[in-house]
């Protein structure tokens, strides 16, 4: 029997480099994110200015951080930002474990297995975040005894993880079976196969969509505001409900969560560089 | 083992069956081996002879059927217990490895003395003839020397059974011809039982120690080049492996003699000829470079005369279509492949009337 095997080739979009003005280069790069930002920044204080609001942009600082006696006091909007980071930091390590098990499991040749993965995914797509989040901590946590952070870190890491399986999954399907049969013909076992010789392969597959994937786990760490932790959200609703400068508190959260996310981003990238330099000439 | 095969035969595949589905994609076939021998399974796209490697390899579970090995009974066993060597038609060589590391992970998994393992990637990269390249990844590799290193990697585990699947397909002609006669020296000389699946025809006749011959997923016939060749089995065989002339309506007048229209062809028995009855109707084939030219006439035995209707040039030889009036307006037309040297000489052209001789021993004869 005939097959046209089709390799797995990565060619981004944009592989081509521009090599004829390779001096103006980072003077372009700039100016191109200068533009992806300064733009829709000077369209907001436009129409802000316009805008018969009374805006009070000074007052923000003290909820960042002040000085008192030369040393530096993180105000709300850092503390919440602090909540945040170490729940997305543990989030999105235990996403990824819990995506991982979870693809494997649904390639497993045990049906048990297989269903296990495949209840918990269906059960976790078809229900929304909010709802994870209220039944872990006001059903589960008080069965358990489990605090509210960490339900709150369970309910996110099940959440993305169950997205998370099914982009590793889509990368481990695109690696050929016959990586996996010349594999097994050598001897190899099933967790050297996964090791060696699969997901070095899926990695880069894997990479682009799994971060957009943590960038939505960054983002919907905001919904734990809702059982009272502490987080750069709730901090941010707790400032409003004191001071009503709700236009100001609110873009002065977007724009840490940008810098979080996009952080995020410049990560991800680079670590998509590193991994299909490696083999893919 | 079994009342099928001798206990001297180092593989032996009994009444292997595959189904997928409605689909029979191999029905009954059995085959065996000696140790050290070449096989090679030759057929059409889609005629199951993949399915067959698969199956031996431990990646097919057949439907029923066994296949064993030096007497022991594999057909349960999982690939990575059977101890084979496979080559995949497109190498599936790992990317993210280097040459050396592919030829390398199925010995370290044996062994834990990594400088053993050293050693032997080397030897086996000498081997192949890739000395100095172990530390390139597959993608800096020609076809060629993919191809190379991934014989390295299945010869590595010392297979009790190298398989091949349409190993040179991917190759330039002129790499794959170099490439047929290293694979056969180095199968050769380390005495691996090797079988390989093809559809090329000449691959098949040129390394084989045996051929395989499948069609629709049916065994139908097995024996050396040679045989296979000059003495086809079936009209399938004769016209998959090289070319062949067939002549409809024949009958079988008494024994050896065949009419053909008005034409009494003489046949040698033993060529087929024997199974047919008396006024049975046959179909009989001549290979085209079995028909002789007879360019000064002659009237002797089966000396036919035909017309010239097209000359087709193949570099050492002309292909001639020969028109053969049968009876009234009916006729049958019949390549024969002269060789050029004789076609310039005896001037022929097309439309010119030319008698041709076919041997009394190389036609076969075929159930209608």
């Amino acid at each position: 029997m005939e097959k046209i095997e089709t390799k797995t080739i990565i060619l981004p979009l944009n592989h081509k480099k521009n090599t004829q003005y390779t001096w103006l280069n980072p003077a372009i790069g700039f100016s191109k994110n200068l533009m992806f930002f300064a733009l829709p920044a000077a369209l907001i204080w436009y129409l802000a200015d316009k805008s018969d609001y009374n805006w009070q942009w000074y007052r923000i600082v003290k909820y960042i951080g002040t000085f008192q006696k030369e040393s530096f006091i993180p105000g709300p909007l850092l503390k919440g930002l602090w909540v945040t980071l170490q729940i997305s930091v543990i989030s999105l390590f235990l996403s990824c474990l819990t995506g991982l098990i979870t693809a494997v499991f649904r390639l497993s040749p045990s049906f048990a297995l297989r269903a296990i993965a495949r209840i918990y995914l269906e059960v976790i797509r078809n229900t929304p975040l909010i709802v994870q989040i209220f039944f872990l901590y006001f059903v589960l946590s008080p069965v358990l005894g489990i605090e509210r952070f960490t339900s709150a870190v369970l309910a996110l890491s099940l959440f993305e993880g169950a997205y998370a399986s099914e982009i590793i999954r889509a990368g481990i399907v695109s690696v050929s079976t016959e990586q996996w049969e010349a594999a097994a013909s050598i001897g190899l076992k099933p967790f050297r196969i996964y090791r060696h010789i699969v997901l070095p392969q899926a990695i880069p597959v894997i990479i682009p969509p799994l971060a957009g994937q943590m960038i939505s786990l960054i983002k919907d760490s905001a919904l734990v505001s809702t059982i009272a932790l502490y987080d750069l959200t709730m901090e941010g609703q707790m400032i409003i409900a004191e001071t009503y400068m709700v236009f100001e508190i609110w873009f002065a959260v977007a724009v840490i969560y940008i810098i979080i996310t996009a952080g995020l981003s410049i990560f991800t990238h680079f670590l998509e560089k590193k991994f299909s330099k490696s083999f893919n000439n | 083992m079994t009342q099928h095969g001798e206990i001297s035969d180092y593989l032996s595949v009994h009444q292997l069956t595959k189904k997928f589905g409605k689909f029979t994609a191999l029905d009954d076939i059995s085959f065996s081996t000696k140790l050290g021998e070449f096989l090679c399974v030759l057929g059409p796209s889609g005629c199951g002879k993949t399915t067959v490697l698969r199956a031996i390899a431990g990646l097919e579970k057949p439907t029923s059927g066994t296949i064993v090995v030096e007497g022991r009974d594999v057909t349960q066993l999982p690939v990575s217990r059977r101890n084979v060597g496979i080559v995949f038609q497109s190498y599936a060589l790992f990317p993210n490895l280097t040459a050396e590391d592919n030829i390398a992970y199925g010995l370290k998994q044996r062994s834990k003395k990594a400088k053993g393992v050293e050693g032997r990637v080397t030897e086996l990269l000498e081997t192949v003839g890739l000395s100095g390249m172990g530390n390139k990844y597959p993608a800096q590799l020609s076809g060629g020397q993919q191809q190379r290193v991934a014989l390295a990697r299945a010869m590595a585990i010392s297979p009790h059974l190298l398989l091949l699947d349409e190993p040179l397909s991917a190759l330039d002609a002129k790499v794959r011809i170099r490439l047929r006669s290293e694979i056969r020296q180095l199968q050769k000389r380390l005495g691996v039982t090797t079988i390989m699946v093809t559809h090329d025809q000449e691959e098949a006749l040129t390394m084989a120690d045996r051929i395989l011959i499948i069609d629709r997923g049916k065994l139908v016939q097995m024996g050396t080049p040679g045989e296979v060749y000059d003495k086809p089995a079936t009209p399938f065989v004769a016209s998959f492996i090289g070319s062949m002339n067939f002549i409809t309506k024949v009958r079988k007048m008494e024994d050896g003699i065949f009419g053909v229209g008005e034409h009494r062809l003489k046949i040698s028995n033993g060529r087929g000829a024997r199974r047919v009855q008396n006024g049975e109707p046959v179909m009989i084939g001549v290979r085209p470079e079995d028909v002789m030219i007879q360019a000064d006439g002659g009237d002797g035995i089966n000396t036919l005369n035909t017309l010239v209707s097209a000359i087709e040039y193949r570099g050492s030889l002309f292909r001639l279509s020969l028109n053969l009036p049968i009876s009234g307006n009916d006729y049958t037309t019949i390549d024969a492949d002269v060789p050029s040297e004789k076609v310039r000489r005896l001037g022929l052209q097309e439309n010119m009337h030319l008698p041709i001789h076919l041997p009394v021993d190389r036609i076969r004869v075929y159930a209608a």
